[in-house]
């Protein structure tokens, strides 16, 4: 009888306190707060280094490339 | 740099659909999600006008507004971005889009709906860039490769211009200019015409 009250007080114990182990399982939203992972800026990689006035060059470049008038004359725009 | 904007010239749209080729070709989007497409207007009709339209990465973005679980982010290039392993994929983002740019992928046998996708103007997301991460879930990352929008630099008649806002503005401006006639932008003041609620932010500062 003993034991058998010793190996409940015994697991009592343990789930009591495995209880007050949990983690949270759920994510707590903080209203207007963007809850994701971070995003490198499009700079920050291996091509271009950190440097971002490469990058900018490099859009700048295709930006213009979008005007034709630009492309077939060069002096018109 | 100023924002990141698209622009569509009603007047040189052909309908080719180019713009929808090359961008499910570049993220290699499943059937069933078009993060952009062509509408016609008086389809049929003399005067008829095509329109590319996708996610137009709006200054105050409504769909950042709405989402319940906060999953959207905008750049520091202006580029509205979202984290797809947030995203529940409730659909009140496509409900506030005034563009229909959110798309729903059918997941599972019983018409499932999957998690938001969109354009990401060819930005990637919140993954390592050029990750294979990133690649599945958001698709190529040609902005981090010093690239502009594929649908973009594919149109062939340059219609479709993306890029810097001020740039892309003056070579619109110029060809009005030198045509005309067509100087009204479809869904220009939509998008653009609200100012920025806040300076734009990485992920980890506020939202609107």
């Amino acid at each position: 009888m003993r034991t058998a009250l010793i190996i409940a007080a015994g697991a009592a114990l343990g789930l009591g306190l495995a209880g007050c182990g949990e983690k949270p399982a759920v994510t707590v939203y903080k209203q207007g707060q963007y809850q994701g992972k971070p995003d490198m800026r499009p700079w920050d990689n291996a091509s271009f280094k950190g440097d971002k006035s490469a990058w900018e060059q490099q859009i700048k470049r295709r930006n213009d490339g979008q005007n034709e008038y630009a492309r077939a004359t060069p002096s018109a725009n | 740099m100023a924002r990141m904007k698209f622009l569509c010239d009603a007047e040189r749209c052909i309908e080719c659909n180019g713009c929808v080729t090359a961008c499910k070709q570049e993220h290699e989007i499943p059937w069933g999600v078009n993060r952009r497409r062509v509408v016609t207007l008086n389809d049929g009709v003399p005067g008829e006008k095509s329109i590319s339209v996708a996610c137009m990465h709006c200054s105050d973005a409504p769909c950042m507004a709405v989402c319940p679980v906060d999953c959207f982010y905008k750049t520091s290039e202006g580029v509205v971005l979202h984290d797809k392993d947030l995203c529940i994929g409730c659909g009140y983002c496509f409900y506030a889009c005034p563009f229909g740019a959110p798309q729903f992928p059918q997941d599972g046998a019983f018409g499932l709906r999957g998690k938001m996708d969109k354009c990401t103007f060819c930005a990637g997301g919140p993954e390592p860039d050029f990750s294979a991460a990133e690649f599945r879930k958001y698709g190529r990352n040609r902005l981090a490769e010093g690239k502009l929008p594929a649908c973009a630099e594919m149109c062939s008649t340059k219609a479709l211009l993306g890029g810097d806002a001020d740039v892309i503005s003056d070579i619109y401006r110029n060809r009005v200019l030198k045509r005309g006639k067509g100087s009204e932008v479809w869904g220009w003041g939509t998008a653009y015409g609200k100012p920025e609620p806040k300076p734009a932010a990485q992920p980890g500062a506020t939202k609107s």
